[in-house]
C-alpha cells in the first residue's frame, strides 16, 4: 500500500513544479524533503488547499486551528515576457482571440484586455500542468457525456492542437498561417473548429480544443485583472459588473437603478495605490 | 503493517456538515470523538477572507475548494452497455474537500421535504394507481415528516435560517409556502430582502394565481447567535456564495455554526490529511473494530473505535462500504443487493429572462436569494393524465452575477464574435435566470458500484457511476419547465430562452452537487442499507449519514433533510444505542 502511494507521489513530484519552477511544497512535505527551501507564498497557498493529502497531518484538540496573518492569497500573473507560449503560438492565439472577442467601441478586444498574457500564465502555471485533472490511463475516446478523456494536460493540449491547426490552415491556404488569413476566413476556420469539421492530425479534435479555448478566453476576459487578462477591469466595465465589492446591501431595494460604484478588482484599481 | 492507535469511543469519517453535527451531539453526550478528515483544516480568515474571496476564476473554474480529481475521482457511464471512463475533470457536480466539506461552498438553500415525499411510493400508488410508479424503484421513508420535524428545527436553529413560515402547527401563514408540512417554530430570522428579479418573478407568479414565497436561506438576513454561541453576520449580497466560502460569516456552514464550539471540547480531536481506506471488522464480520487510514506521509494507521460513523460525502460513503465489503452490492441484472442501489441526482432546467427596459443588476445576489413557487413540486398538483410523478420548485433566483459563468445572451446569438460581444454588453445587467429544480426518481439501471478497470491512488477500485435520466423525470421536467415559462412570459420580458434538460445525462456542464442514494435508509434489510436510525443492518456499531440515505431525491436541495436525519441518528445513539449496549435498534 505504502509503495503504490509513494510511487504516485513521486510521479507528482516530478511534474509538480509551479510557474516559477519551484517544486510544489505539498510534495516536499509528503517526502520530508526539508533540505530544499521553498519560500514562495504561491506554493504555500497551493499546498494548503490542494485537496487530498496535501500538507502534513495535524492533530487539533481544545483549540481553533487558526494562524494569525496567514492568508491563502491568490497567485497573481507575473510580469515579463511569455513563459509558456512560443512566438508562433502567441501569434495564432492573438489573431484567434480577437475573432472571438473583436475590437470595437463597445469594449476591449480579447488581446487588448490581455487574454493572451492570461493564457500564457495559465498554461505555464498549475492549470496548464493539469492541476485538478485526472490524466492516468487507460485512455479511451468515450462519449460526449463522459467529458474530457485526453491524456494531455491543458499545456500539452494547446501545444499539440495549435500546431495541428496551423498545419491544417497551411494546407488549405497555400502555406499561410492563421494570423495572415483575412478575418472572414479566420471566422470560417474557427466555426469549422467549433463544429469539429476541421480535421486535425493527431489525437485532438478541433471541437474539443475549441471548447477548451473559448472557455479559457472567456475566463481571461472576465477574470479578476490580477491574472493578467481583463486589463484595468475594462471587460467588467463593458458589461457593468462592478467587480470584487464586499457590500451591496445599500442597493438591494434600489430596483432598476444604476448602482453608483466604481469597478474594482481584488488588488484595487488605478488610483488606489499608495505609491 | 498499520500502526495501531489508542481506542476512541467514536470515529467520524469526514468532517463536513454531518461530521460536525455528530461531533457536537456525541461530544456533548460525553463520548470521546475523533474526526478523520482527508484534507486540510480551513478557516474563514485564512482561506476565504473578504479580501480575496470574490475570485471567480480561482474558486469556481480552478476548483480551489473542490475535490481534486487528480487524487480522487470516479468512473462514469450512462448505461451498462457502455465502458465507464474516469471523470477527468469536475463538471456536473462539485464535491468539497477539507474541513467543512461542501458545506463551505454551498449556496445555503435549506429545504424540508413535503409530507408526501416521505411516503412517495405508497402515496402515489394510492392516488394514481400502481401503474404510476411502474419502472421506478422508489420507496417510502421509514419515518414520516412529523417524526423528523423536530430535527429539521434543530438544524434551522443552528443555521439561523432566514425565511417565512407557511405553516405553523397546522395554521397557514401568509407569505410562506402553503404546501409545506407543519412547522413547530418560525424561521429563526426573517427572509432576505428581495432584489428586483425575484420581486418581478413573485409579482408575475401571484398574477397567475400561484403562491410565491422567499426561498429559505442560510445567508442570513440579520445578525444571529445560535445555541452554541456562534455569531453569524448579516448577508451583504455580494453574490459569491455558491462555489465560494463566505468571508463575512453570513453563510451557515460548519465553520460558522458548529466547529468553533466543537473545538473547545476536550473530548474531541480532529486529525487532518487522514484518508480512511476501509472499515475494519471482527472475523465474523458482524462488528466494526475501527478504521484503517493513511496520512499525507503515506503512513498507515489502524484507529480502533467503539462506534464508526461514515460522515463523508455520499459518493465516498458508498465507496467505503463497497470497499469494506459491508452489505450486499446491488446487481441491476438480478435486482438483488442494496449497496449502491437507487443512486439519484436532481433534474435541473432553467429559463433565461431578458429585458430591454429593466436594469436587473444581477451582481447583487446571495446563494438563496429567490422568490420561489412550490405549486409544481412533489404531489402539490394533480398528476392525473400527465404520465409522470414528481415535480420541481421554480425559483426566480439571483445567486450572483459572476461574469464568466453568468453573462447571458438571448437565444440565437452566437457564442462568440462581435454579435456576442454587443449582446453581452447590453444584457449582462438586464437578465437573470429562473431555476427549475426537479425531483430525481430511482430506476434499476442507475446505481453505484466498484469499477473493474480503474484504480485510485491507493490501488483500490474506483467508484463507478451508471446514470441517465429516467423517462419519468424527463417528462416531469418538460412539463414544469413549460409552467415556469408561463411565469417568465408574465414578467413581460423582451425575450426568454427556455433551456430544457435534454438526455443523455452528461458529467460536463455544472448542474448541481446533489448526488443521493446508494446507502438507503429503510424499513427492512431487504430494501435498505441502514435502519431508520441510520444504523447498518449488517454491522450495528456502524452508522451512515448524508444524502446517500435518500431512496430517491425529491425536488429539493438535500442539506436540510440530510442534516435532520443526522440529528435523528445522533439522538438514537445517545438515548437508545448506548443503553442497548451496541445492539441493533430495529430488529431485522
Amino acid at each position: 500500500m505504502r509503495g503504490s502511494l509513494a510511487r504516485r507521489k513521486w510521479i507528482d513530484l516530478m511534474s509538480a513544479r509551479d510557474e516559477h519552477g519551484a517544486i510544489d511544497r505539498r510534495m516536499l512535505l509528503a517526502f520530508g524533503a526539508s533540505a530544499v527551501a521553498v519560500t514562495a507564498a504561491a506554493s504555500d497557498a497551493i499546498a494548503r488547499h490542494d485537496g487530498m493529502l496535501a500538507g502534513p497531518s495535524e492533530m487539533v484538540t481544545n483549540s481553533l486551528p487558526w494562524r494569525e496573518g496567514a492568508a491563502d492569497a491568490p497567485d497573481a500573473a507575473s510580469p515579463g515576457p511569455l513563459k509558456f507560449l512560443t512566438a508562433a503560438e502567441a501569434a495564432f492565439l492573438t489573431a484567434a482571440v480577437d475573432r472571438l472577442i473583436p475590437p470595437d467601441p463597445t469594449g476591449p478586444s480579447a488581446s487588448e484586455a490581455g487574454v493572451v498574457v492570461f493564457l500564457d500564465r495559465q498554461l505555464a502555471g498549475a492549470y496548464g500542468q493539469g492541476h485538478h485533472f485526472y490524466l492516468e490511463g487507460p485512455w479511451s475516446e468515450g462519449t460526449e457525456s463522459q467529458g474530457y478523456q485526453s491524456r494531455f494536460t491543458p499545456a500539452q493540449f494547446y501545444r499539440h492542437a495549435v500546431a495541428a491547426i496551423e498545419t491544417a490552415v497551411g494546407h488549405a491556404n497555400r502555406g499561410k498561417t492563421f494570423k495572415d488569413l483575412d478575418p472572414a476566413t479566420q471566422d470560417t476556420t474557427l466555426k469549422r473548429m467549433e463544429s469539429g469539421d476541421l480535421a486535425l492530425d493527431g489525437p485532438i479534435t478541433s471541437k474539443a480544443f475549441f471548447a477548451m479555448f473559448l472557455q479559457n478566453v472567456l475566463e481571461g476576459y472576465f477574470a479578476d485583472p490580477l491574472y493578467g487578462g481583463n486589463r484595468g477591469g475594462k471587460a467588467w466595465e463593458m458589461i457593468g459588473f462592478p467587480g470584487a465589492h464586499y457590500d451591496y446591501s445599500p442597493w438591494v431595494k434600489a430596483h432598476g437603478q444604476r448602482v453608483p460604484v466604481q469597478t474594482v478588482g481584488l488588488r484595487g484599481r488605478a488610483g488606489w495605490s499608495r505609491s | 503493517m498499520a500502526r495501531t492507535l489508542k481506542q476512541v469511543d467514536v470515529v467520524l469519517v469526514g468532517f463536513g456538515w454531518t461530521g460536525a453535527i455528530m461531533a457536537q451531539q456525541l461530544c456533548d453526550a460525553g463520548l470521546n470523538v475523533l474526526a478523520l478528515e482527508r484534507a486540510a483544516a480551513q478557516t474563514t480568515p485564512e482561506n476565504f477572507a473578504t479580501t480575496f474571496d470574490q475570485d471567480e476564476l480561482r474558486y469556481m473554474w480552478r476548483h480551489h475548494l473542490f475535490q481534486n480529481v487528480k487524487y480522487s475521482t470516479l468512473t462514469f457511464r450512462n448505461n451498462t452497455s457502455q465502458q465507464a471512463l474516469p471523470m477527468r475533470r469536475l463538471g456536473s457536480f462539485l464535491p468539497g474537500t477539507a474541513v467543512g466539506g461542501a458545506g463551505v461552498h454551498w449556496n445555503g438553500q435549506i429545504w424540508r421535504w413535503l409530507e408526501t415525499d416521505f411516503k412517495l411510493k405508497s402515496h402515489n400508488e394510492q392516488r394514481y394507481g400502481k401503474t404510476a410508479t411502474a419502472g421506478l424503484t422508489i420507496q417510502d421513508m421509514p419515518m414520516g415528516y412529523r417524526e423528523l420535524e423536530p430535527h429539521y428545527n434543530q438544524f434551522d436553529l443552528v443555521c439561523g435560517t432566514s425565511g417565512q413560515a407557511g405553516n405553523l402547527g397546522g395554521a397557514k401563514q401568509p407569505g410562506g409556502n402553503p404546501f409545506e408540512g407543519p412547522r413547530s417554530a418560525p424561521y429563526p430570522t426573517p427572509p432576505l430582502t428581495m432584489t428586483y428579479a425575484p420581486t418581478l418573478f413573485g409579482a408575475a407568479a401571484t398574477g397567475l394565481g400561484l403562491h410565491p414565497f422567499p426561498h429559505p436561506a442560510g445567508n442570513l438576513s440579520q445578525p444571529y447567535t445560535n445555541p452554541f454561541g456562534a455569531q453569524l453576520g448579516a448577508c451583504t449580497y455580494c453574490g459569491f456564495c455558491e462555489k465560494f466560502g463566505c468571508g463575512n460569516y453570513a453563510k451557515s456552514s460548519p465553520q460558522t455554526t458548529l466547529i468553533p464550539y466543537i473545538l473547545t471540547k476536550p473530548n474531541f480531536e480532529l486529525r487532518t490529511e487522514s484518508e480512511v481506506l476501509k472499515v475494519e471488522r471482527t472475523a465474523d464480520g458482524k462488528h466494526a473494530t475501527g478504521v484503517t487510514y493513511v496520512d499525507s506521509a503515506g503512513v498507515e494507521y489502524f484507529q480502533p473505535a467503539s462506534i464508526v460513523v461514515l460522515t463523508a460525502y455520499q459518493l465516498h460513503n458508498v465507496h467505503l462500504l463497497l470497499l469494506s465489503g459491508i452489505g450486499k452490492p446491488f446487481d441491476p441484472a438480478t435486482g438483488e443487493g442494496v449497496v449502491g442501489k437507487n443512486y439519484c441526482y436532481q433534474t435541473m432546467s432553467g429559463i433565461d429572462v431578458f429585458f430591454d427596459d429593466k436594469l436587473i443588476n444581477p451582481f447583487i445576489g446571495a446563494g438563496a436569494l429567490a422568490s420561489v413557487i412550490d405549486d409544481y413540486n412533489g404531489d402539490n398538483f394533480d398528476h392525473s393524465g400527465l404520465g409522470f410523478i414528481g415535480g420541481s420548485y421554480v425559483a426566480g433566483m439571483v445567486t450572483g452575477g459572476r461574469p464568466i459563468e453568468m453573462t447571458r445572451v438571448p437565444e440565437g446569438v452566437p457564442k462568440w464574435g462581435l454579435e456576442w460581444k454587443k449582446a453581452a454588453a447590453k444584457y449582462y445587467l438586464r437578465s437573470f435566470g429562473i431555476s427549475v429544480h426537479g425531483s430525481s426518481y430511482a430506476q434499476a439501471g442507475n446505481y453505484l458500484s466498484l469499477d473493474p478497470t480503474y484504480k485510485d491512488q491507493f490501488g483500490r477500485p474506483m467508484l463507478r457511476m451508471t446514470f441517465d435520466f429516467p423517462p419519468n423525470d424527463l417528462k416531469m421536467t418538460d412539463y414544469v419547465t413549460d409552467r415556469a415559462a408561463e411565469v417568465a412570459r408574465a414578467m413581460s420580458p423582451s425575450s426568454i430562452h427556455i433551456k430544457k434538460r435534454q438526455p443523455p445525462y452528461s458529467i460536463v456542464p455544472y448542474q448541481t452537487t446533489h448526488n443521493v442514494g446508494g446507502t438507503m435508509i429503510g424499513a427492512t434489510p431487504a430494501d435498505s442499507v441502514v435502519n431508520r436510525y441510520s444504523q447498518s443492518w449488517d454491522v450495528p456499531n456502524l452508522f451512515v449519514t448524508g444524502a446517500g440515505l435518500f431512496p430517491q431525491n425529491p425536488g429539493y436541495n438535500p442539506t436540510g433533510t440530510l442534516a435532520a436525519l443526522a440529528y435523528m441518528s445522533a439522538e438514537a445513539i445517545k438515548n437508545q444505542y448506548l443503553k442497548a449496549q451496541g445492539a441493533p435498534l430495529v430488529s431485522a
